[in-house]
């Protein structure tokens, strides 16, 4: 591993103008619990470590009924389960969050770092999908957004160009008879990679009997994780029934390219979207009910 | 808390059988305790090992020079370091294994297989040299699978194996070390009394010891030539014993300190760092630490073996077992020598057979040679055959306890392999399982389902070596040459402390070096409790008679006229307690030290019964486990509270290889999951909590009655939940481990 | 402002155990390698190097870490508490106490990450329930107990700090 620099700027200006320079032999730093683990496997080599902890606006947390949840890439996923309003809104935000890794990695992961690690496992980054998250990026050429559901092109690759970092998640904010949640499959009770994993967000008529919209994502069965859009366009219209969810779970199926490799087989996992994404909509309908009574 | 079942005459105890904190919590708890992993030397070089990326290669060429030249590198060392072999003796061709198993010479034979090594001033540095070793290789067809491994045309690892047996040696090349066939009865005449046949082949995967604390090694020599090595190891003679043959050194000139073990199960019994630490530290002219990666425990160390196991087992309507055979297929790694031997002895054990057969093959494959891990060899094989029972019971519709129960081994039982059980506690433990609560409790629910699997292991005696000191205020210095692996410097020093009518606080127990004391073989085969007890009561009696003699002198008497009862010296009227006697050692002729020299030639054996209930998620496969008990006969608990604790231990590792965890190799011999993120050790979530019930069927040959407890309780567990997940969702999985996949697979629904 | 050294190290200040330290360290640095290879505090071990064991567990400004994921650069200015810590002038930790006697532990390499996680968990929730100890802790490996006496000893100690008004 060649002993890389460290640097930790206080403004996004600065970070940017840091990784821009030394393109591809510098990365940004948020939680570490990937790229240190990387680096010291050798998957790549850097001479510079951006730690983007200590600006502030990517460690912020705010909330807003009408515009949403905007969090910094920064922020970890224990700061969001701690956050009352993301507790209350984003429940299955919270799913993802409370998942990746125990407790320790918890305190320093964050789902900005997740997202830009772009695993095709990435318990946030699915969860992210289903809910209509967008990545606010800043670059040499100022800032866009990209929906987190075209973030990641290819397993650890994103659409970041050039000195770009992610700088905030923005979630939509919460809609009434709406609910979201995310499920996924490990074989020990926690500390896994997803064998499969599937977030899925409902939004009901007012009388519950119906699906207004519907978004399905798929985590681990494709090179990177999947907003499933046919399998969440079937549900639209449709009961919020297990037969609905049925037909949505095997459609689902028919999205994924899953592989053989140390976690799971392709069998395996083309077997556990039918279940999980039954799961997960299962799951997001009661958190409706929930939030209604 | 445990249950205890104590039979009615017993000692009258103050000292064993209490639940003593062990003595060294408190420098556990404070982080002051210091492993192997802690040591620090000044003037301390960081050493690092260039292993193989192949599973089978030829090395052609070998050039350390760009290496050597790099600042900050002290030294490289490869097999051309080692002092020259004479090539001559009838031992040399093992001898050469055993280099070449420290540092390859012509081949490596497993990805991992250490090749040179780096002495240099940081890690850094230390991994830019292992770059700059220029190594060229040529290629050669690895086989992975036992099963390919035996066939005609497998690749042949060493050219000069052939198979050894009772029938003679082999003449062609093969990977086939041993095999070896033992015959009991008629075994044919006995399938044929049979009316109910289960026939069934079994897998499992090589697994790991999983100790969280990597083999390091620190190496220190002085300017006479005397070498000092701190150790992680469960035998520090056994580290002295491998260097000074290595590196063909005087036994006097090498001193091994063991430090705290961080976990060793059988895994550190092999020395696998210390001599290339050593080499380093002398060509460097420096001390050097080397500490293994958790990549190189998994590739670079001793695993327990991967293995096929058939086996066939009779019975009749009644119940009455009349025929059973094995046959065990086991992993040997890159040279020979699996445990398949100590697994024949064990696994039909715990019933009485009158007509049965067991062949054994040890067999080589690319991949790291095997090592023990608790009670070697025989987890795989109690799987095979508890499922074989459970399944002839489930067939007969009997009761799998009282199955067991009809067939179980008495004192004077012979199994097939010939050897007599004496003083065993095998009817004890089934029929205390029978009782317990956990098995007449019922068990409701959709998906649920329990089951029970039994167990026998021999255990062993041995040779251990203890000291005991009287200070002058009374309190007793122990040094045992036993490393502590699981608390016996506890055990040990409760022993000695019970004869010597001490409370245990005045007996204050150490873990010696090899310049300290005697000498014990390693901490292992559940031996440590049982002999270095032995040895411990030994030397107590003997600071007994010294310090009787002592008052004898001071009382002008003859020591006969002395007797020691209740920590009291007497003679007629006149009186000393042990303290009072110990303040006037120093004035009359120096303290008091007494030995115990032993090698224990009896012990008792161990049976242990696991109760497991299950749930099973049957759209995932995931097992998740509800309640736990463990049965054990355990002679007596000299520490009961260390007892549990052995007790859950091993039923956790049991665990962990019925349902979790295994090696992923792939066709080129490489492990996928060399991390312990893809090696998956159990977690607080993945074992229940686990209730123990002791069971003290007391060993006559031991002074209170103990037996070794360690290592039965890692067998039971994959046939208790193989049969449990059986009785929840009817699906069998015959292979190890039962992840998920393989319990969709079962039920058909992949 | 990150000081460095010509030989490329950085100066870290930040309070250790409620002590002020200074170190040089490289910026490639874990501050598990820095307690223990630096400033001689051996309690955190190594297990993985990865984050998936435990083992190096510390606090950092009173939250549950793996030292192993964390650089030494990380922290300036902050506060970490490792098990040599957590006695005081008082006398054991009851964390401490209460794992001695339960024996919960048995080579003791688990401990001091087990008993950092253990007081993260107590410092946050005074009563937690068998089920949230073995959550929180799931990422704390051991090898030797089988945990039950773990969560027994977290148990009494919970109850212990509970009756002291702690």
């Amino acid at each position: 591993m060649n002993p890389f620099g460290y640097e930790a700027p206080t403004s996004v200006d600065a970070a940017v103008a840091l990784l821009a320079d030394r393109e591809g032999r510098a990365r940004p730093l948020a939680g570490g619990t990937d790229i240190l683990v990387q680096l010291r496997q050798g998957r790549f080599d850097l001479d510079l470590l951006v730690d983007l902890k200590r600006i502030p606006e990517l460690c912020r947390v705010t909330y807003d009924a009408g515009v949403g949840l905007t969090f910094g890439a920064a922020v970890t996923c224990a700061e969001l389960t701690e956050h009352a309003a993301v507790r209350e809104h984003y429940p299955g935000l919270l799913d993802a969050a409370t998942i990746i890794g125990g407790t320790a990695i918890q305190q320093r992961a964050t789902l900005g770092g997740n997202l830009c690690n772009a695993a095709p496992s990435g318990d946030g980054i699915s969860a992210m999908i289903a809910l209509g998250a967008e990545a606010v990026i800043a670059g040499p050429a100022g800032r866009r957004r990209v929906p987190v559901a075209s973030f990641c092109t290819a397993p650890g690759r994103t659409v970041l160009g050039r000195g770009e970092i992610v700088v905030a998640l923005r979630l939509p904010p919460p809609l009434p008879h709406a609910g979201a949640a995310y499920v996924r499959m490990i074989p020990r009770g926690e500390m896994d990679i997803a064998v499969a994993g599937a977030g899925a967000w409902l939004r009901l008529t007012d009388d519950g009997a119906g699906i207004v919209d519907a978004r399905v994502a798929l985590a681990a069965v494709a090179p990177t994780p999947l907003l499933a859009a046919e399998a969440g366009a079937v549900l639209i219209g449709a009961a919020p029934t297990d037969e609905a969810f049925a037909r949505a779970a095997a459609v689902a199926r028919e999205a994924t390219r899953p592989i053989d490799d140390t976690r799971g087989t392709a069998a395996q996992r083309r077997h556990l979207v039918g279940v999980l994404v039954e799961r997960s909509l299962r799951k997001a309908a009661a958190r409706v009910k929930e939030r209604v009574s | 808390m445990s249950d205890k079942r104590t039979p009615a005459a017993t000692q009258e105890l103050s000292v064993v059988g209490t639940r003593a904190v062990r003595t060294d919590a408190a420098e556990k708890v404070t982080g002051r305790a210091r492993f192997a992993t802690d040591v620090q030397v000044p003037g301390m070089l960081v050493g690092r090992v260039l292993r193989s990326p192949h599973a089978h290669a030829r090395i052609l060429s070998l050039d350390t020079r760009r290496a050597e030249a790099l600042p900050g590198v002290f030294a490289v060392v490869t097999t051309a370091d080692l002092p020259p072999l004479d090539a001559g003796d009838a031992a040399a061709l093992e001898r050469q294994q055993a280099r070449d198993r420290v540092l390859a010479s012509d081949k490596v034979l497993y990805v991992g297989h250490p090749i040179a090594a780096v002495a240099a001033r940081t890690p850094t540095i230390a991994e830019a040299a292992l770059a700059l070793i220029d190594v060229t290789f040529e290629v050669l067809p690895a086989v992975v699978d036992v099963l390919e491994s035996m066939q005609p045309g497998a690749p042949i690892l060493h050219d000069h194996l052939r198979t050894r047996s009772l029938a003679g040696t082999g003449d062609a090349p093969t990977n086939v070390a041993s095999t070896f066939r033992q015959v009991k009865g008629d075994p044919e005449a006995g399938f044929a009394a049979a009316d109910v046949i289960v026939e069934r082949e079994l897998r499992t995967r090589t697994v790991h010891q999983g100790y969280l604390e990597p083999h390091a090694s620190t190496a220190v020599w002085d300017d006479h030539g005397h070498l000092t090595i701190y150790a992680t190891t469960q035998g520090s003679f056994a580290v002295r014993d491998h260097v000074t043959a290595l590196l063909d050194l005087p036994m006097s000139q090498v001193r091994v300190i063991p430090m705290e073990v961080g976990g060793a199960f059988g895994g550190k019994n092999s020395s696998f760092i210390d001599t290339v630490t050593a080499l380093l530290a002398r060509k460097a002219r420096r001390p050097v630490k080397v500490v293994m990666s958790r990549y190189e425990t998994f590739v670079g160390t001793g695993p327990s073996p991967g293995t096929v196991i058939r086996v066939k087992m009779g019975a009749t309507r009644e119940g009455m077992i009349t025929a059973a055979s094995a046959t065990l297929i086991y992993e040997a790694g890159a040279y020979p020598g699996s445990p398949v031997g100590s697994a024949a002895h064990v696994m039909f054990g715990p019933y009485d057979i009158p007509h049965g057969t067991i062949e054994g093959y040890d067999v080589v494959v690319n991949r790291p040679k095997v090592d023990s891990y608790r009670a070697p060899g025989a987890t795989p094989a109690c799987f095979a055959v508890e499922a074989v029972i459970n399944e002839l019971a489930d067939t007969l519709g009997l009761d799998p306890l009282a199955f067991r129960l009809r067939n179980s081994v008495r004192d004077g039982a012979e199994t097939i392999d010939g050897s007599v059980h004496r003083h065993i506690g095998a009817i004890e433990v089934l029929e205390a399982t029978q009782s317990h609560p956990h098995m007449i409790t019922p068990l409701d629910g959709p998906n649920r389902g329990r089951g029970v699997a039994h167990a026998f292991w021999g255990n062993w005696g041995a040779r251990s070596s203890v000291t005991l000191t009287v200070n002058p205020d009374g309190t007793v210095a122990l040094v045992t040459a036993s490393v502590d692996i699981t608390g016996t410097r506890t055990s040990t020093a409760m022993q000695a402390a019970e004869v010597l009518g001490l409370p245990l606080d005045r007996v204050r127990a150490t873990v010696g070096d090899t310049d300290a004391i005697g000498y014990a073989d390693v901490s292992a085969g559940s031996r440590t409790t049982v002999a270095t007890g032995h040895a411990a009561v030994r030397a107590a009696h003997d600071v007994i008679d010294q310090m009787r003699a002592r008052a004898a002198e001071i009382w002008e008497v003859d020591a006969a006229e002395v007797a020691f009862v209740n920590a009291t010296f007497r003679c007629g009227e006149r009186s000393l307690s042990f303290a009072e006697l110990a303040g006037l050692l120093p004035e009359t002729g120096n303290t008091v030290t007494g030995v115990g020299n032993v090698d224990v030639q009896d012990w008792g054996a161990s049976f242990g019964t696991h109760i497991v209930d299950v749930e099973v998620d049957p759209e995932t496969g995931k097992v998740t486990l509800l309640r736990y008990t463990v049965v054990q006969d355990v002679g007596r608990a000299i520490n009961p509270l260390q007892v549990e604790g052995q007790l859950q231990g091993g039923a956790a590792q049991g665990i962990g290889w019925a349902l979790f965890e295994g090696y992923d190799v792939d066709a080129q011999g490489r492990m996928r999951n060399p991390n312990l993120l893809d090696y998956k050790l159990p977690t607080t979530l993945d074992i229940p909590p686990i209730a123990t019930l002791l069971v003290e069927v007391p060993y006559p040959g031991h002074p209170f009655g103990a037996r070794g407890v360690g290592e039965v309780p890692i067998m039971p567990p994959p046939a208790a939940i193989a049969e449990a997940i059986y009785q929840a969702v009817g699906a069998r999985v015959y292979e190890l481990p039962m992840t998920p996949a393989r319990v969709l697979e079962a039920l058909g629904r992949i | 402002m990150m000081a460095t050294a010509a030989s490329g190290k950085t100066m870290v200040s930040a309070t250790i155990n409620g002590e002020p330290v200074e170190f040089l360290c490289e910026p490639h640095q874990s501050l598990l390698s820095c307690l223990r290879d630096i400033l001689g505090l051996t309690g955190a071990k190594e297990g993985c190097n990865d984050g998936n064991c435990g083992a190096c567990s510390v606090l950092l400004d009173g939250r549950l870490v793996n030292s192993c994921l964390v650089l030494g650069v990380e922290i300036v200015g902050r506060e970490v508490t490792t098990v040599e810590g957590l006695a005081d002038w008082g006398g054991l930790h009851p964390l401490q106490r209460a794992f001695i006697a339960e024996d919960a532990l048995q080579c003791g390499y688990c401990t001091p990450g087990m008993l950092m996680a253990g007081k993260a968990l107590l410092d946050g929730n005074p009563d937690p329930t068998e089920a949230q100890i073995r959550g929180w802790l799931a990422g704390n490996l051991c090898r030797c107990t089988g945990y039950d006496k773990i969560v027994r000893a977290v148990q009494r100690a919970a109850r212990e700090m509970r009756e002291a008004g702690q």
